[in-house]
């Protein structure tokens, strides 16, 4: 997602925030945002219960607290943003816990104004957000410090979770607590000069790795509950089919079912659920379902038929999302100087570790929920609808989560609207329910099919005069509430990385088609850039072989001026790839260079083919993500990131349907990189900057595949333009 | 339903299930040991394996009734081993992991390997955890901490 | 241990369907005679035989490269698996990581006793997955300085009583609780074949 969803200044002035201090019953400090009601924000009241408010809580024993308004799931923000808040308030880091917010108001992301991760925002987004936090905090912990020893404020200084005084005084944060939280909130602190940061900036170990490491972390597929259910579904193999008879007999007598019935699933289908005490009896009882489907009225959708429909969609010109100059050029430019590419990219699953799971408690009039979500607001909101509450009745957890890439941020919400249905038959007990990994793979919900049609017109000198460039595929935002951030017909989440390329094109045109289709479609990490740079990455890489000119000094050239990131990672790239003059005999070196989430990447890799397979042996990324908060978890997310990136490198790296049919069901037919599939080094060079941070979830992932493919083509001389990469 | 005593993690256990019930949920919602982590179900990810007998093994597909009165040993107890203590270790201090759904799996197959192998070579790491899936794709760090684990046990 | 008394059930019945219907006069088990079964007879044995070896079941496990294969297509084993120096995959992935002695039926899982690889000296493959000739993996078998230093008794004996052999004629359900397509000849067919192939002094066709 990388359009706002609702301007920030929602938060900031109609709704603005105020900060609320008060004592915990253990003597400490709670620092909580207040929404709305300035004259509450002062109220020396008990901290409410729920909807919960807290940012930081210090303990007596001098434990800090920070909760993360965001998931958890990989990306490391359970580390980065309490780094952000403990830097300015000049915390103890070793002290520092943090743990994962629930769903409330207080949480929501200042930019998007629902409580998500998506659009690699998390830091950025709320990189002002935790520093003022922190700085608050900090000023009201001097502010008590200098009372107790009637000093000014100004004479005190803090580090390391200790305000020191006059005198050789000093008291420990633990020790303030108390007291800090009956001095006045200041409406204004100074934030601190970033060469002051102790933290920022500095390669910090995640705080989360020790549970990661000896099985004690619980995910949300891990939450027990006493009297707890579990259930699993059957799901209509064609999105949007209904049983027209179920024999249930055989399900019924597996030992432990409880119960089997139809819920409502995606796209107005309906499932088949079966409750039992543990997972293996409702996966047997599943087994046996034996259902007649009934499948009327709907289009099965076929990825054969669809690849010939876009490409010759690809063709015409779709709605324009971004024009300049005139492409009639292209008619006076000889054959020789022109190309004509055909791109064609599959349906994607994201499949993250952790299969989808969502577990509810319906008690009446409330109820509670254990979600790994990325979407924390709208689920909520989905639960509280189907069963038929305020979202603030819905106490919702946010769960460590195994991975998600998107698919966990799904409008309509579909797995926590199926396990409420569920849960509204069994008041007062918790049902868990489990989407195997055949219902995540073969359930929709995947990175949308696209074709690419670009014509190019070549001047004298080798640089791009025109470029007309026609992008099909479904629309990830119509449809959806997030149907707002489409302007003028135009989905970015399909053009974005081509209609807003750093490159200048005196004659320019992205225009695109949005066909329909019966195969729920969703962002997956890094989105449209997923295809659009590679498509622009590797035509610009045959433009530079064309002009006999090095990769890099040509993408510099065509640059536009203004594109500061992309130049800047251009530069250093080219200071890090010495060991391009050393490639050994049957390896090649390819580039890519892409702008996305506002991170500028380069990247270079070394390749050569092993088994028929492309083998990775190193990548070199440059970044410009401005400032680097926790340079170690940007230097993993791209070494990670760049093994995800092979995903649509992969053999089978593709969904394909035949007659409504996913052709897929598990790890065996769609196959994510294994270890040596992925890129055996990653060096990861990060531009200077005090500029504000930019996202590193997503940036990773576009440069890597077109990198790879363009060092394939010096090798074989082919091109590969039809993903997933079946042969090399 | 039948009735099972299994040794793990040098502790006797005891359950009453049906013979083919895998391993992975006896573990998880018999004993509610959650360490042992469900990717799959086919054994394409290795988020399930375990020891049985000193071999790493995916749990998911081994049926109780299988497991005879070989020893199993699991993420929670695997510290307890020298290998598996500097193997852990090695994934902190190399700050391997992500969502870290898939590491329990990954730091069993890691510590079989070194069992096998105290000195891998780069070809020795990738046969040996070639089967063992990591969505995020940690598998660079994955291979600096099986070498740094390798190094201190040496 | 239900499955080997189930299949020791098997055997013996084989065996005692051989004692009655065999042909030849039969000798103690794995005693090659020096009969009167003629080379054509014997030849016309080893097709059946070789239409056996050559079966997916049994090919599968007989592969030229570092790799099994599975099905009935013959795809390279899924999940990277690899031979490994003892054909039993590598430590952390090996065949028992997850083959078990017997087949896991519940989770569609083949399994025997001592779940390995042939070594490559018996590989009924060529490099590219093709596989070899009639003749080629006869004269493999009869060669003791590749089969192990296996007689024809002993080859005899492998046939009627090698768990991973046996395993092929029971091999067990797939995961959507299929059954896995056995080879052309039940088991006790099979032995009588290769009896009768061993007593005619293990004749090999001449064409290449």
């Amino acid at each position: 997602m990388a359009t706002a969803i609702s301007n920030g200044s929602d938060l900031n002035v109609s709704r603005r925030s105020f900060l609320r201090v008060s004592a915990t019953a253990a003597g400490g400090l709670l620092v909580s945002l207040y929404l709305d009601f300035p004259a509450l924000a002062q109220e020396p009241n008990k901290p409410k219960t729920y909807p919960p408010d807290a940012f930081v809580h210090i303990k007596p024993d001098g434990t800090i607290v920070i909760q993360v308004n965001r998931l958890e799931f990989g990306q490391g923000v359970q580390t980065a943003l309490p780094m952000i808040l403990a830097d300015e308030m000049d915390a103890d880091w070793a002290h520092v816990i943090s743990e994962l917010a629930p769903a409330a108001d207080v949480y929501k992301d200042p930019l998007f104004g629902i409580q998500m991760v998506g659009g690699s925002g998390s830091i950025a987004h709320s990189f002002m957000q935790y520093r003022e936090l922190g700085a608050k905090t900090r000023a009201m912990l001097v502010a008590a410090a200098a009372q107790q020893w009637n000093v000014p404020a100004n004479q005190c200084r803090t580090e390391s979770s200790v305000v020191y005084g006059p005198g050789g005084k000093s008291e420990k944060y633990g020790d303030l607590a108390e007291a800090a939280a009956h001095v006045q909130v200041p409406e204004n602190v100074p934030l601190k000069n970033p060469s002051d940061f102790r933290l920022i900036g500095k390669k910090t170990r995640r705080l989360d790795s020790q549970p990661k490491c000896n099985g004690s972390q619980k995910f949300g597929l891990d939450v027990d509950l006493p009297g707890m259910k579990v259930a699993v579904i059957a799901h209509p193999p064609i999105f949007g089919g209904k049983p027209k008879s179920v024999d249930d007999s055989a399900s019924r007598n597996v030992a432990g079912v409880t119960d089997v019935f139809e819920v409502p699933t995606l796209h107005k289908g309906i499932g088949v659920a079966i409750v039992a005490d543990k997972f293996w009896a409702a996966k047997q009882a599943r087994d046996q379902l034996k259902i007649d489907w009934d499948f009327s009225g709907l289009q099965p959708a076929d990825t054969a038929q669809l690849s010939k429909q876009y490409k010759e969609l690809a063709t015409t010109q779709g709605t324009v999302a971004a024009s300049q100059g005139d492409l009639k050029v292209l008619d006076g430019i000889a054959e020789d100087k022109r190309i004509v590419a055909e791109f064609e990219f599959p349906y994607l699953a994201h499949t993250p570790m952790e299969p989808l799971n969502t577990t509810i408690r319906f008690d009446g009039g409330r109820a509670e929920a254990w979600v790994g979500s990325q979407f924390q607001t709208v689920d909520q909101m989905a639960i509280a609808q189907t069963l038929g509450l305020r979202p603030d009745q819905v106490t919702f957890h946010t769960e460590m989560t195994g991975g998600g890439f998107g698919r966990r941020a799904v409008p309509d919400s579909h797995v926590q609207r199926e396990a409420a249905e569920i849960a509204k038959r069994f008041k007062g007990t918790p049902v868990k329910l489990i989407w195997t990994r055949e219902d995540d793979v073969q359930g929709g919900y995947y990175r949308p099919m696209y074709a690419h049609r670009v014509e190019i017109g070549i001047g004298p000198d080798g640089m791009p005069v025109a470029w007309r460039h026609v992008i099909v595929g479904q629309s990830i935002l119509a449809g959806t509430p997030f149907a707002a951030m489409m302007k003028n017909g135009i989905d970015p989440t399909e053009v974005e990385g081509a209609s807003d390329t750093d490159y200048d094109f005196p004659n320019f045109m992205v225009s695109a088609h949005y066909p329909e289709v019966n195969v729920p479609v969703l962002w997956w990490r890094s989105v449209g850039h997923t295809h659009t740079a590679f498509v622009m990455e590797t035509l610009v890489e045959e433009l530079a072989v064309r002009a006999k000119t090095d990769p890099i000094a040509y993408r510099k050239k065509l640059l536009k001026a203004d594109a500061k990131k992309s130049h800047a990672v251009l530069d250093l790239l080219e200071k890090n790839v010495s060991w391009r003059n050393s490639l050994p005999q049957g390896h090649a070196v390819g580039y890519a260079c892409h702008e996305s989430f506002e991170t500028g990447v380069a990247c270079a890799v070394d390749v050569s083919i092993e088994n028929n397979r492309p083998k990775i042996h190193r990548a070199t990324y440059a970044v410009d993500c401005g400032t680097a908060v926790n340079p170690l978890t940007i230097e993993a997310q791209f070494q990670a990131g760049s093994a995800f990136a092979v995903t649509q490198l992969m053999a089978k790296g593709a969904i394909t349907f035949k007659d409504g049919y996913a052709q897929q069901n598990n790890f065996d037919g769609y196959t994510p990189p294994y270890i040596m599939d992925a890129p055996t080094a990653v060096d990861v060079h990060i531009v200077p900057s005090g500029e504000a941070p930019s996202g590193c979830g997503e940036p990773p992932v576009p440069v890597l595949s077109p990198a790879v493919v363009n060092a394939l083509t010096k090798l074989t001389g082919k091109k590969y333009r039809t993903l997933p990469l079946v042969t090399v | 339903m039948e009735n099972y005593k299994l040794t793990i993690n040098g502790q006797a256990k005891e359950v009453t299930v049906d013979p083919g019930t895998p391993l992975l949920w006896v573990l998880r919602e018999e004993l509610k040991m959650t360490g042992t982590k469900f990717g799959c179900g086919i054994s394409a990810c290795g988020a399930c394996t375990v020891h049985v007998g000193g071999v790493a093994t995916r749990s998911c597909v081994l049926p109780v009734s299988l497991v005879g009165n070989r020893p199993i040993v699991t993420i929670e107890g695997i510290g307890k081993d020298p290998v598996g203590r500097a193997v852990q270790e090695a994934w902190v201090s190399e700050d391997v992991v992500q969502c870290g759904y898939c590491q329990s799996g990954q730091i069993m197959a890691a510590v079989a390997l070194l069992k096998g192998r105290p000195k891998p070579t780069d070809a020795d790491i990738e046969a040996s955890m070639g089967g063992n899936m990591c969505r995020c794709g940690t598998y660079v760090r994955i291979r600096e901490a099986i070498k740094t684990a390798s190094q201190h046990l040496a | 241990m239900v499955r080997s008394e189930s299949s020791g059930l098997r055997w013996l019945s084989g065996l005692l369907l051989l004692c009655t219907a065999a042909f030849t006069p039969s000798g103690a088990v794995g005693q090659v005679a020096t009969s009167k079964t003629s080379r054509d007879t014997g030849l016309v044995a080893w097709q059946q035989v070789y239409s056996v070896l050559t079966y997916p079941r049994c090919i599968n496990c007989h592969t030229a490269t570092n790799y099994p294969q599975q099905g009935d297509d013959r795809h390279r084993h899924l999940f990277n698996v690899v031979r490994g120096p003892g054909g039993k995959g590598v430590p952390g992935l090996n065949c028992a990581t997850c083959h078990q002695s017997e087949n896991a039926n519940s989770t569609g899982v083949p399994g025997g006793y001592n779940w390995h690889l042939a070594p490559l000296s018996m590989r009924w493959q060529d490099a590219k997955d093709n596989i070899l000739s009639s003749a080629e993996i006869c004269r493999s078998l009869t060669d003791r300085s590749k089969n192990g230093g296996m007689t024809g008794a002993a080859i005899l004996r492998h046939h009627q009583q090698e768990p991973l052999v046996l395993w092929a004629f029971d091999p067990g359900q797939r995961r959507d609780g299929t059954l896995r397509s056995r080879p052309p000849l039940t088991h006790e067919q099979f032995v009588a074949a290769t009896r009768t192939w061993v007593d005619a002094g293990m004749p090999c066709p001449t064409n290449p």
